[in-house]
């Protein structure tokens, strides 16, 4: 339960779908506009940690668990490092785009794979900041209640 | 004795003043640094990385061994903070 009060918790369950839209909205976007996967992350794990903040580490830990965390956290990086690979089988150098086989011009599928990488970058940013704030989070509990 | 570690000091300082002068003008457009690869990013981002975003371009394209490895930092820094902090 929350220590915080009515009006704190009805703003802030109104204003998480909002938070992670907008959030969303600059990883799809990030190619196009300012804004990419690392921006957009931190804007849907803002979401997130407010929600920690309002209704408790623990309901906030069975919204995003840890099995969810640690696959997401570790697939950013892996799928960026992977579309890099791809660079490698077709014949080209580490992280070339340009000559993916895809039925496109060659900068068309550069922006593909652009637009692959910032949602893997926003996917592994976002688990990540999540995952700091709650493993500090936990630590603070934990002190408190070893001073008591 | 105490002398000598001001004494060093200070010629090092100067040497670093007139490095300083020697330096080119902040934003002047002859710098070498908006002279040697800024041209060519200016009129190959699109061509070359096709993104509209030219901050994309360079961040996803010319320096993509810089944003993966900036994602690497990331993951290191929360293994980090989880191996430290996570008691048992």
């Amino acid at each position: 339960m929350s220590l915080l009060s009515v009006i704190v918790r009805t703003a802030t369950r109104w204003l998480i779908p909002f938070m992670q839209l907008f959030g969303l909205y600059v990883i799809i976007h990030g190619h196009a506009s300012p804004g990419g996967g690392f921006q957009g992350g931190v804007i849907v794990a803002t979401s997130m940690i407010l929600y920690a903040i309002v209704f408790g580490l623990s309901a906030a830990r069975k919204r995003a668990t840890q099995r969810l965390r640690l696959v997401m956290e570790s697939a950013g990086p892996l799928i960026y490092a992977l579309i890099g690979v791809l660079g490698i089988l077709v014949g080209g150098v580490f992280l070339e785009y340009r000559i993916i086989p895809l039925p496109y011009e060659p900068h068309i599928t550069s922006e593909i794979m652009i637009s692959i990488i910032e949602i893997a970058i926003g996917i592994g940013v976002m688990a990540l900041c999540i995952t700091m704030f709650y493993a500090l989070a936990a630590e603070e509990a934990l002190a408190a209640e070893e001073v008591k | 004795m105490r002398l000598a570690p001001l004494v060093i000091l200070l010629a090092i300082g100067v040497i670093f003043v007139i490095a300083a002068i020697g330096m080119p003008a902040f934003g002047d457009p002859e710098n070498p640094a908006q002279t040697h690869v800024a041209p060519r990013y200016i009129a190959g981002a699109y061509k070359e990385a096709g993104v509209i975003n030219m901050v994309t371009a360079i961040l996803a394209s010319y320096r993509g061994y810089d944003t993966l490895f900036e994602l690497t930092v990331i993951f290191t820094a929360v293994t980090g903070v989880i191996s430290i902090l996570r008691r048992r």
